[in-house]
């Protein structure tokens, strides 16, 4: 189960509706071994395409660098999809890399850069098998239940 | 002249769960050989038939490899070697 803040869900929607018709991409860090995504992160899309996305390489030594300083482990790794639905891909399952996060997904296909319905769901990726998980969204007021 | 290998996650099973391990060699490539003879495995995880593996990305202190000599790349003991796979995807 992904666990997660709406004002977290609400900023990967909002870079995914700016960055399409690329796909958009990032990481929410959070306390080693917590599970709790925190620290919200938005990445460069260095392959800015509307079909593929890579951090650039670095980018991403400075992200690992600072989480490790800061005793934080990427606990959620986002991207949308701008034309297909939010699913992982067959690379998204080739490249998923760090099997202790939850990978969300959001597709801008309905909408584009536009408010509306959009879909965004969270996958364990691990040893190259996918799984769905249930997204338990909260507010701050309910961070202690 | 031995050199400090951060290594990611992901490749933590070939070093029994060691985050940072050590190889000896005076360039990447041999780097990586002495680290495959050591650990098993952790070769192929990084190089393909093509040289250094498109998705994976290797750091000689805080430069990516690719942007100084990318295997021929000389190292000393007093680098770090830093191995990240790449965050990417479709």
């Amino acid at each position: 189960m992904l666990r997660i803040r709406q004002d977290l869900v609400d900023r990967i929607v909002e870079h995914a509706r700016t960055d399409h018709p690329d796909e958009a991409c990032g990481v929410i860090a959070g306390p080693e071994g917590s599970d709790r995504p925190e620290r919200f992160i938005p990445m460069v899309n260095a392959a800015r395409s509307p079909t593929f996305y890579e951090f650039d390489s670095g980018d991403l030594f400075r992200l690992y660098k600072d989480m490790q300083a800061n005793d934080e482990e990427p606990v959620v790794v986002y991207h949308s999809h701008t034309a297909t639905e939010a699913y992982p891909s067959r690379t998204d399952i080739a490249l998923a890399s760090e099997p202790g996060a939850h990978y969300v997904l959001v597709s801008t296909r309905e909408t584009g850069n536009a408010e509306g319905p959009y879909e965004l769901r969270s996958y364990r990726i691990v040893n190259g098998e996918v799984s769905e998980e249930p997204i338990e969204i909260h507010d701050l007021q309910n961070l202690g239940s | 002249m031995a050199t400090e290998v951060r290594v990611p996650t992901i490749l933590r099973e070939f070093t029994g769960g060691e985050k940072a391990v050590t190889a000896e060699g005076p360039t990447l490539q041999a780097i990586i050989a002495n680290l495959d003879a050591n650990y098993p495995g952790i070769g192929g995880r990084l190089l393909d038939s093509s040289g250094l593996r498109r998705f994976v990305n290797v750091y000689l202190n805080d430069e990516d490899v690719r942007f100084l000599d990318g295997l021929d790349t000389a190292v000393t003991e007093r680098d770090a070697i830093t191995i990240l796979p790449a965050v990417a995807g479709g």
